[in-house]
C-alpha cells in the first residue's frame, strides 16, 4: 500500500507543480492578484506531496520491501540501517526523487524568504521554479517511477554497490544536489526578470544570497566527493578529471563567475546581460551534470541501466529549457540599460577579466567531456580524454584568474590606478615570487610548475592581509574591534580567496612531493618511503555485517621509533561477493599516510601500495574555507535588512512590472 | 568609459580568450587524445606504434599469469575473434577477473606485446566498459556467429 501511496503522491505533485507553474506566471503577466497568490501555497503543497512520496520510497526501503523493483534492484536486508535509508537515493530512480525533494525545499524556502519582493517578481520566480519542477516529476512519472512492484516479489536484495557503503553516501549527494539545484533560484531569478524587463541592481542584491547559498553547497558536495574518492577507491588520488566529475565542476566554475558577475551588477549595474546569461548557463550545466551523470552516457560509479526513453527525454528537457531561455535572453536582453561606465583598469574590468577566464576554463572542460561523446555518437571511433589534455588546457587558463584574485579587491570601482596598485603590491609580488622560486629548491630541486603554484599562493595570501590592512587603517577603537565591525560579505570574500589559496597549495604540494610505491609484502617484509618504514605484519580474516574482510597489519616507523599501525582491508560482500579495497590512512595536516592492498599472493604475502601524501588534507580545508567564506557573504547585513523589512513594496514597481 | 569602448573592450577580451584556449585545445588535443583499438583492429594492424592507446575486450580465461615479484602480471585480452597479450607492473583493480570485461591502456611492442601503463577499474561487477563491449559487438559482426558469453 505504502508504494502505491507514493505513487499517487507524486501524481499530485506533479499537479500541483503545473498549477505552480502556470497560473503565477500568466498571473504575473496579467497583473491577476488572484492568480500570482496561488504561487506559494502551491508551491509548499507540491513540496508536501513530494516529500511524502520521497517518504514512501525510504520506508520501502528501511522495512526491505523486496516487493517494489527499486528495493531488491538496489538493497539488501543485511545491509545496515543507514545505508538502506542512502540506498533511497543510490539508484536512478531514487536520484531523480531526491532531486525534485531538493528543488522543492529550494522551492518552499523562497517562498519563505521572499516576502520582501514585489508581488510580480515573487510569483514569477517560484513560477519557474514550478515549471522545471514539472519536467523532473514528469520525467519519474514517465519513465523512472521509482514505486514498480515486482511480481512476484523477491526473496532478497541485489544489494547496494559496495562503494555506495560509505558515510560518504550519506552526505555527498544531498550536498552536491543542493548546488545543482540551488542554481534553479539564480535560473528563475534571471527569467523572472527577462520576461518582467526589469532587471536592476536591485534584481542582482535578490539573486545573490540565492546564488551564493547554492555555490557553497556545490563547493562542499564537490570538496565531500574529492575526499570520498580519495579515501574510497583506494589508489590515493583526490581528482580524476572524470567527466563525472568534471559534471559537477562545470556549474562550479560557471557559478564562481556569476558571484562575481553579480556583484558588478549589484554595486555597478553594469555586466546585466551577462550575468542573466552566467545564470542560465550555471543552471543548464547543472542539468546537462545530471544528465550526464544519470543518463549512463558516461561509464562510472554514478552511471546506472541506460534507457534511451530516459536519454530522450532529459535531452528534450535539456533543449526546452536551455533552447528556451536562450531565446527568451535573445528576445529581451538587447531591451536592458547599460550600466555604469568603468575604464580598461577598474575593479569592473577585472571582474570581466576573471570571467571571461573562468568561462574560458569552463568551456575547455565541456569540450574535454562531451568531445568523446560526439566521436562517438557520430561513430567515429572511440577515443578518451584524460588528465593530461585537461592539466594541459585547465591550468593555463585558471593561472592568471588566481593572479588576477591578488588584485582584484583591491581595485576600486569605476576607475583604479594601476602605478597606485603596482607601488602597493610590489613588495608582496617580489616576496611571493622569491621565496616560491627558492623553496621547491631546498627540498626537491627546481620545478617550474611547484614554483608557480606556490607563487599564487602567497601572493593570494599576501593580498589578502593588505586587503585587511587597508580596511583597518582608518576606524575607530582597537584592531579587534575594527576587524569586528569590517562587514560580513568582506570577511567572506577574504575568506573565500583564501581557501583558493589553501586549496591550490594543497594540490601543488602533493602534487610535486608526493611518494608512491606498489610492493610485494612477505610477513615481516619492510618497505621505506619519504623517511617512514613500513612493516607488513601479516593479513587475517574479519568478518563484517554484510561482508568479509581480509584486515592487514602495517606498522609505520620512523627514524626507530614506532608511529602508529594502520590497517588496510580487501573486504568481499556477501550479497554481491563483489571485492572492495578499504584503504587505511593516517591524517595529519602536514601529510597523509595511506596503505592500501592490493592482492594475497603465495603464504601470506599481499601486494601492497603504501602512499606518502603531503599537505593533501590541504585540499579539504581550502574547500571548507571557501564554503564558510560562502556562508558569511551570503549572511551579510544587507541581506539581513532586506528580509527584516519585509514589507511590501512600492506599488509603482508591481504595477510596472506586471504591464511589461 | 564610452560604452561602446567598453563593448569593444568585452569583445575584445572574450576574443583573446577563445583565441587562447582555441590554441591550448588544439595543442593539447593533438598530443592528449587517446583512441581506443579492438584486439581485431590491432591484430589488422590499424593501431599505432610509438604512441599510447586503449585496447578493451575480455580477460581470457585461464590467462592471466603472475611473475614472482608478485606486481608484474601477464593475461590476454580478446575480442572473441583476436587476442592481444599484455603485461602490467602494479596492482590491478578489484574487480579485474578472468571472464570478464576490462580496458587497458599502454603501448604495443614490436614483439605484438601490449605493455599496459594502467588498467581500467570498473565500479560494478555486472558492468561492461562501453569500449569493451564494442570489440565484442565489432567482432561479431565480423563472424557472423554468435558467441556464447
Amino acid at each position: 500500500m505504502i508504494p502505491e501511496l507514493g505513487h499517487f503522491a507524486l501524481i499530485v505533485a506533479l499537479l500541483l507543480a503545473l498549477t505552480q507553474g502556470i497560473l503565477p506566471i500568466v498571473g504575473a503577466h496579467r497583473g491577476n492578484a488572484a492568480f500570482m497568490a496561488v504561487a506559494r501555497p502551491a508551491a509548499q503543497a507540491q513540496f508536501a506531496f513530494v516529500a511524502l512520496a520521497f517518504g514512501c520510497l525510504a520506508y520501502a526501503f528501511l522495512t526491505n520491501d523486496f516487493s517494489v523493483e527499486n528495493v531488491a534492484r538496489n538493497s539488501f536486508s543485511q545491509l545496515p540501517e543507514i545505508y538502506r535509508f542512502t540506498a533511497t537515493w543510490g539508484s536512478h530512480e531514487g536520484s531523480l526523487l531526491l532531486w525534485a525533494l531538493i528543488l522543492g525545499v529550494w522551492t518552499t524556502a523562497v517562498t519563505v524568504f521572499s516576502k520582501h519582493l514585489p508581488d510580480d517578481m515573487a510569483a514569477r520566480v517560484i513560477g519557474v521554479m514550478g515549471l522545471i519542477s514539472s519536467g523532473f516529476l514528469a520525467f519519474l512519472l514517465a519513465t523512472s517511477n521509482p514505486f514498480l512492484r515486482l511480481v512476484p516479489a523477491a526473496a532478497e536484495g541485489n544489494d547496494m554497490n559496495p562503494l555506495l557503503q560509505d558515510p560518504g553516501m550519506v552526505v555527498h549527494p544531498p550536498m552536491l544536489y543542493m548546488g545543482y539545484v540551488g542554481f534553479s533560484v539564480a535560473f528563475a531569478f534571471a527569467i523572472a526578470a527577462l520576461l518582467s524587463g526589469k532587471l536592476d541592481a536591485a534584481w542582482a542584491r535578490w539573486s545573490r544570497p540565492w546564488t551564493t547559498v547554492a555555490w557553497t553547497f556545490l563547493t562542499v558536495g564537490i570538496a565531500l566527493g574529492s575526499w570520498w574518492a580519495y579515501y574510497e577507491l583506494g589508489w590515493g588520488g583526490w581528482w580524476f578529471w572524470d567527466p563525472t566529475e568534471n559534471a559537477s565542476f562545470m556549474p562550479w566554475l560557471a557559478g564562481t563567475a556569476l558571484i562575481h558577475s553579480l556583484a558588478v551588477t549589484e554595486k555597478r549595474g553594469a555586466f546585466k546581460s551577462w550575468t542573466v546569461l552566467l545564470a542560465i548557463a550555471a543552471f543548464s550545466l547543472s542539468l546537462l551534470g545530471t544528465f550526464l551523470v544519470r543518463s549512463g552516457v558516461l561509464s562510472s560509479v554514478h552511471a546506472f541501466a541506460t534507457d534511451p526513453a530516459r536519454g530522450v527525454f532529459i535531452l528534450g528537457f535539456l533543449g526546452v529549457v536551455i533552447g528556451g531561455s536562450l531565446l527568451l535572453y535573445a528576445w529581451r536582453a538587447p531591451r536592458l540599460m547599460a550600466g555604469g561606465p568603468f575604464t580598461w583598469f577598474s575593479r569592473e574590468s577585472l571582474l570581466l577579466a576573471n570571467n571571461v577566464l573562468l568561462i574560458a576554463a569552463m568551456g575547455s572542460v565541456l569540450l574535454g567531456t562531451l568531445y568523446p561523446l560526439f566521436i562517438d555518437a557520430l561513430n567515429m571511433g572511440k577515443i578518451s580524454v584524460g588528465p593530461p589534455y585537461f592539466n594541459a588546457v585547465f591550468v593555463p587558463l585558471i593561472t592568471p584568474a588566481l593572479f588576477l584574485v591578488g588584485i582584484g579587491p583591491l581595485a576600486r570601482w569605476k576607475q583604479a590606478s594601476l602605478p597606485a596598485l603596482a607601488q602597493r603590491l610590489k613588495w608582496a609580488f617580489v616576496v611571493a615570487l622569491a621565496t616560491a622560486a627558492l623553496l621547491p629548491l631546498t627540498l626537491k630541486g627546481f620545478s617550474f610548475t611547484a614554483s608557480l603554484g606556490l607563487f599564487l599562493v602567497l601572493w593570494i595570501v599576501f593580498t589578502v592581509a593588505i586587503g585587511f590592512a587597508d580596511r583597518v587603517q582608518h576606524g575607530e577603537g582597537g584592531l579587534g574591534a575594527r576587524l569586528k565591525a569590517l562587514p560580513r560579505a568582506f570577511w567572506g570574500m577574504q575568506l573565500a580567496h583564501f581557501g583558493l589559496a589553501v586549496a591550490v597549495c594543497g594540490a601543488t604540494v602533493v602534487s610535486h612531493f608526493q611518494a608512491d610505491r606498489d610492493v610485494r609484502m612477505n610477513i615481516g617484509d619492510y618497505v621505506e618511503l619519504a623517511g617512514y618504514r613500513f612493516t607488513f605484519q601479516g593479513a587475517t580474516p574479519v568478518p563484517g555485517p554484510n561482508y568479509q574482510a581480509m584486515r592487514g597489519r602495517v606498522e609505520v616507523s620512523r627514524g626507530g621509533q614506532k608511529q602508529f599501525v594502520l590497517e588496510p582491508e580487501k573486504r568481499s560482500y556477501n550479497a554481491s561477493g563483489m571485492p572492495m579495497t578499504e584503504a587505511a590512512i593516517h591524517y595529519n595536516l602536514l601529510r597523509d599516510v595511506y596503505v592500501s592492498l592490493g592482492e594475497p599472493l603465495a603464504n601470506g604475502a599481499w601486494s601492497v601500495r603504501v602512499y606518502y601524501k603531503p599537505f593533501v588534507d590541504w585540499l579539504w580545508l581550502g574547500g571548507l574555507f571557501l564554503a564558510l567564506g560562502g556562508v558569511l557573504a551570503a549572511s551579510d547585513r544587507r541581506y539581513r535588512i532586506a528580509l527584516k523589512k519585509a514589507a511590501p513594496p512600492a506599488p509603482a514597481t508591481a504595477a510596472g512590472g506586471a504591464k511589461a | 568609459m564610452k560604452s561602446r569602448h567598453k563593448k569593444l573592450l568585452a569583445i575584445g577580451l572574450a576574443v583573446a580568450g577563445l583565441a587562447i584556449v582555441a590554441a591550448l585545445v588544439l595543442n593539447a588535443f593533438q598530443s592528449n587524445l587517446v583512441f581506443f583499438f579492438s584486439p581485431s583492429q590491432v591484430a589488422a594492424g590499424e593501431a599505432p606504434s610509438g604512441r599510447a592507446f586503449r585496447i578493451g575486450g575480455l580477460v581470457e580465461a585461464g590467462s592471466l599469469r603472475r611473475e614472482a615479484d608478485g606486481l608484474t602480471v601477464h593475461f590476454v585480452v580478446t575480442d572473441t575473434a583476436k587476442t592481444i597479450p599484455v603485461t602490467y607492473k602494479g596492482i590491478l583493480p578489484d574487480l579485474f577477473k578472468e571472464g570478464k570485461g576490462t580496458v587497458a591502456e599502454g603501448t604495443l611492442g614490436a614483439d605484438g606485446v601490449f605493455t599496459a601503463t594502467q588498467v581500467l577499474a570498473k565500479h560494478d561487477e555486472n558492468y561492461m566498459p562501453p569500449e569493451a563491449a564494442h570489440a565484442l559487438e565489432q567482432a561479431q559482426k565480423a563472424q557472423k556467429t554468435v558467441v556464447p558469453q
